[in-house]
């Protein structure tokens, strides 16, 4: 019964992350993709409510995004996990329902 | 673009038939308009094209047939808010065919 | 006709200002479109969507559609839920009272005009994202 919450959108530009977060339910998952993965680079302003959050709610980000933008997955917030298309496809079919925060 | 012809100037239309601006209409346009689509202008005609010209200028929008059916009824009683009645004064539909001869674009999400 | 059991509940989030881009004139022509498909259909404002609902928009001047008024025609579409976030209200300085009025008629009592917005906190938003079958945002 629970919600994958994706996000599209630099933390630094828009609100969408801060958004999403505080609207999750416990045993939500949060994927974040396209600019949305800008967040999941540790030492930035968010690693720290990211790692927060990452122990009542799962938190991934695509793969295929991060080397787009040059981010190892080394340098990725501890407890966030990456996952391929065919990943995010597998997490949007095991959740109860899909909620994008464009 | 083309127009319909009224009163010796041009009224522009899309190319399916709508006005391309809904200030530019007036009661003869309608008849114009009416004429092309092959409908003959009743008081029962007007009512409709009437009341969907005050729906979209309270709500911006032109109704779906099945509001303007269940609003039609509210306002003039069961007879006038009768799908088949709505049908038989404008045969490719009421939202669609009244829609255009009242000026509006056309309804979102007709059919 | 759509029975009950395969009736779903659709939940329309809306979190972006009404004129700086297309969202919201767009979520409500796919509310419009998906009226006819008679599910159980909400809406939420989070964020800069609270603006969606300002009393008195006038885009006249600005040369743009005054879809405003659209929004107080759902009540005929029957879409009679509209959640707006009181914390997203507050960081703006707006009080519903400064949404404007959209009501629909109870058929089940006598046609009485009801108000469709209903002002949540921030957990109760939660909730209602959680409690719905599908979310299209916007």
């Amino acid at each position: 019964m629970s919600t994958l919450h994706t996000v599209n959108k630099s933390p630094y530009e828009r609100n969408a992350l801060k958004s999403c977060l505080d609207h999750l339910s416990a045993g939500d998952l949060v994927l974040l993709i396209e600019d949305g993965v800008l967040a999941a680079r540790k030492g930035g302003a968010f690693a720290q409510v990211l790692g927060d959050v990452g122990r009542s709610c799962k938190i991934y980000a695509l793969n295929p995004d991060l080397a787009a933008r040059g981010i190892a997955v080394g340098d990725l917030v501890e407890g966030i996990q990456t996952v391929d298309y065919g990943g995010f496809v597998d997490l949007a079919a095991d959740a109860t329902r899909v909620c994008a925060w464009l | 673009m083309s127009g319909y012809q009224v009163n010796g100037s041009v009224v522009e239309h899309d190319e399916e038939g709508y006005l391309t601006d809904i200030g530019q209409w007036s009661k003869d346009i309608a008849e114009v308009i009416a004429k092309a689509e092959q409908i003959n202008m009743t008081d029962e005609h007007w009512e409709v094209v009437n009341f969907l010209r005050d729906y979209y200028e309270e709500y911006q929008i032109a109704p779906a047939v099945r509001i303007l059916v269940k609003e039609m009824t509210k306002k003039y009683g069961k007879e006038k808010g009768d799908q088949k009645a709505l049908y038989a004064l404008f045969p490719y539909g009421p939202a669609k065919q009244a829609c255009k001869i009242a000026g509006l674009p056309k309804p979102t999400g007709c059919v | 006709m759509t029975d009950e059991n395969t009736k779903k509940k659709f939940l329309y989030l809306n979190r972006k200002a009404p004129f700086g881009t297309i969202y919201a004139l767009e979520s409500l022509e796919v509310v419009l479109i998906g009226a006819a498909f008679e599910q159980d259909v909400s809406l939420a404002f989070i964020d800069d969507g609270v603006f969606q609902l300002m009393n008195n928009q006038d885009a006249t001047a600005a040369g743009m559609k005054n879809f405003s008024k659209i929004y107080r025609a759902l009540g005929d579409y029957e879409v009679r839920k509209l959640y707006v976030e009181k914390e997203s209200l507050d960081l703006r300085g707006l009080t519903v009272g400064d949404l404007m009025p959209v009501t629909y008629e109870d058929e089940d009592e006598n046609y009485e005009e009801k108000p469709s917005i209903r002002v949540v906190d921030r957990a109760e938003m939660a909730k209602l994202i959680a409690g719905h079958d599908v979310i299209l945002s916007f």
